[in-house]
């Protein structure tokens, strides 16, 4: 099976964001593999450990992304496309797939596998935009993942409980943080992702328009999330644990 | 002069990093209290490939350097000791001498299983009456008729001797006299033989969840092939096998010495006094400064020593130095951070507490720090006492 990842580099979140302009700077800071995405590579890495075949990671970023493959590649993903340009800087979510689906194309898969969304921009329309490029099914939001006669068939989180849905391949799935635990890369997989297969393309050795590579989105404005409000306290005065459960009411937590 | 780790060595310590903080942490606290090696904890190091780090690949480890090791040990110590000790004592003193002074037989018998973490093994020098003067031996092994060793004898402190999954321990033993003076050599006595006891486990101080015991010969026999390196060479060899150690010794004292210091950070800044955070306050400020002066130096004698060991110079020295700076600095750095915390410092649910009860034994183990001084005055070639 040709399992394809799409993995994104993302600023630490656990530092605090440093913004260029309207964007988030992402060339000299501190980066890191999507966390998000580390359960794609173990997805990916679980269904070839089941099924035999190849995990390729893909990503699109500045030349700084190929910490994130190599990461990936340390966990055991066998090969690694960086697509990276200058003229993808500010790239949108629509470009984005775009990208990743030109280089996607240009070899045969069975599936592409990416998170819900990033954990730095949250836009979340990535991955059915790029099934709808490929023009194959998508399974989204995935909690648990089977393959049985040749389909795969999915949990897939919903607001009140969970479906089960399958499709034939080649097909997209998006996956859950919390489908499964993914593995630490060991030092051997560390030393053996420096000899594997690593590709850096430019947009010029894929098949896009050059039109189609211009963000048809403008960001207008960023504003900081307002500060969290310090809490609320209530002295007890005998009467504290019924203030808190008409608090926990209000707010529908009980 | 190059003092980076490798880009391959700065990934694996994040990566050791995070393993740390999600699989460690938050059990460290409760397996210090049930003071049992958590074996399911010491199969995910093993998943992890640490305890096969520095062997050939041919016995399935890594092929890694020790500085490697030292970084993985030095991470696993600043969340829990007694799991950084289980790693270190496996490969130092469990396995290295197997891969040092093995035959091909031994080490296609023993080392796949050591490297994978599948199996552990101790390694007894000290006895009841006596560590640092390792050479006044006691425990003798006689070649019987029957072409067997029979050892008799005990020792005292035997890290790892114990576990569930200890395959086997490697002592020594007086095997004959030689020009007069006693011939000492290194055997191997797999876990399950006959005549071989394993003590209760020792209430200690600190290291609560390493397994430690004091083991028991009584006319033991294993078979003669079972004799590691040269006759009459195990206590020269085992000194050997105690430079390298010193180095992880060192890493590990590092690791705690780091722990320390984060613990206290994150401390000052949650906690007011006398309306102030007390972190404001200068000597708070100074102790903290010190903390982590003394744990950075410590840090580069080890990855010296660890660096002329790669480089294949002389090394006995500065081993001896990082491992008996580390662990001093070790003990002073824990006692200031339990000072830094007050009260709470002195309260299990802390950290540091935990940290300072387990600091001492870094002067005492594997070469006491007087041991250590010692060593260095003789490479410094002043005379024996
Ligand atoms: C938790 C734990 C785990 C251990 N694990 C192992 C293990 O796996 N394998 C193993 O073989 N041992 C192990 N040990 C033993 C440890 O290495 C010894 O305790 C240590 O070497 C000291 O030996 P000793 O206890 O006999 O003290 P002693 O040698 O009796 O020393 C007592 C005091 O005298 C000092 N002293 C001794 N000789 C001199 C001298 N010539 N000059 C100045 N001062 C001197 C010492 O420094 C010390 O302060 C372990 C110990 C502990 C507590």
């Amino acid at each position: 099976m040709n399992i394809i990842v799409c993995v994104k580099h993302i600023p630490d979140p656990n530092l605090p964001g440093v913004m260029d302009g309207f964007r988030l700077k992402r060339e000299g800071v501190q980066g890191v593999l999507d966390p998000g995405d580390e359960f794609g590579v173990e997805a990916g890495l679980r269904l070839k450990e089941e099924l035999g075949g190849e995990v390729t990671l893909v990503s699109m970023g500045p030349a700084q992304a190929q910490e994130a493959l190599r990461r990936g590649l340390s966990m055991g993903a066998d090969k690694a496309v960086l697509i990276s340009d200058d003229s993808l800087r500010g790239a949108d979510a629509l470009v984005t797939a775009r990208v990743l689906a030109a280089a996607i194309k240009r070899g045969a898969f069975d599936l592409v596998i990416a998170g819900v969304e990033s954990t730095d921009g949250y836009t979340g329309t990535m991955p059915a935009t790029l099934a709808e490029l490929l023009g194959v099914p998508q399974l989204t939001f995935t909690t648990a993942i089977e393959v049985s006669d040749g389909r795969l068939r999915v949990r897939r989180q919903s607001a009140d409980g969970y479906q089960v849905v399958e499709c034939s391949f080649p097909c997209v799935m998006t996956v859950t943080a919390g489908v499964n635990e993914p593995r630490y890369a060991s030092f051997k997989g560390i030393m053996a992702a420096k000899k594997k297969p690593f590709e850096q393309l430019s947009t010029s050795e894929l098949e896009v328009e050059p039109d189609a590579l211009k963000p048809g989105q403008e960001v207008v404005e960023v504003s900081l999330v307002e500060q969290r409000k310090a809490g609320e306290v209530l002295p007890d005065d005998g009467q504290g644990a019924v203030r808190i459960a008409t608090f926990l009411k209000e707010a529908k937590v009980i | 002069m190059d003092l980076d780790l490798s880009s391959e060595q700065q990934e694996f310590q994040k990566m050791m990093r995070s393993f740390v903080d999600d699989a460690i942490r938050p059990h460290a606290e409760s397996w210090d209290r049930d003071g049992e090696l958590p074996m399911d904890a010491v199969a995910q190091m093993a998943g992890l490939g640490l305890f096969g780090l520095v062997f050939p690949e041919e016995y399935g480890g890594s092929g890694a350097e020790l500085l490697t090791l030292c970084l993985a040990i030095e991470e696993i110590a600043r969340v829990d000791s007694s799991l950084a000790i289980t790693l270190e004592a496996a490969v130092g003193l469990g396995a290295m001498p197997i891969l040092r002074f093995g035959t091909e037989g031994q080490k296609a018998k023993w080392l796949p299983s050591l490297a994978a973490g599948a199996a552990l093994a101790g390694f007894g020098l000290t006895e009841p009456d006596g560590g640092s003067d390792a050479g006044a031996t006691r425990t003798t092994a006689r070649l019987g008729d029957d072409g067997r060793w029979v050892v008799n004898g005990s020792k005292a402190f035997i890290t790892n001797s114990g576990t569930p999954i200890t395959s086997f321990v490697t002592i020594t033993a007086i095997t004959g006299e030689r020009d007069g003076r006693k011939e000492i050599s290194a055997i191997i006595i797999p876990n399950g033989t006959p005549g071989f006891e394993i003590g209760r486990p020792y209430q200690k101080m600190g290291w609560h969840h390493s397994d430690t015991h004091e083991l028991a010969f009584n006319d033991c026999r294993v078979p003669e092939e079972n004799l590691l390196g040269a006759r009459g060479e195990g206590f020269k060899n085992f000194l050997r096998i105690l430079d390298d150690g010193r180095i992880a010794i060192a890493a590990l004292a590092v690791g705690l010495a780091q722990g320390c210091v984060d613990e206290s950070l994150s401390y000052v800044h949650g906690r007011s006094a006398f309306g102030r955070s007390i972190g404001t306050f200068q000597a708070l400020q100074f102790k903290i400064a010190d903390m982590a002066l003394k744990t950075d130096l410590a840090r580069q004698s080890f990855y010296r020593a660890a660096w002329l060991k790669e480089q294949g110079r002389s090394y006995r020295k500065e081993a001896a130095m990082a491992k008996l700076y580390a662990s001093e600095i070790a003990v002073e750095v824990a006692r200031d951070a339990v000072q830094i915390h007050g009260g709470y410092g002195y309260i299990e649910e802390f950290a540091v507490c935990r940290h300072y009860r387990d600091a001492k034994i870094l002067e005492i183990g594997e070469g006491t720090s007087e041991i250590m001084r010692l060593l260095i005055a003789r490479e410094l070639g002043l005379p024996e006492g």
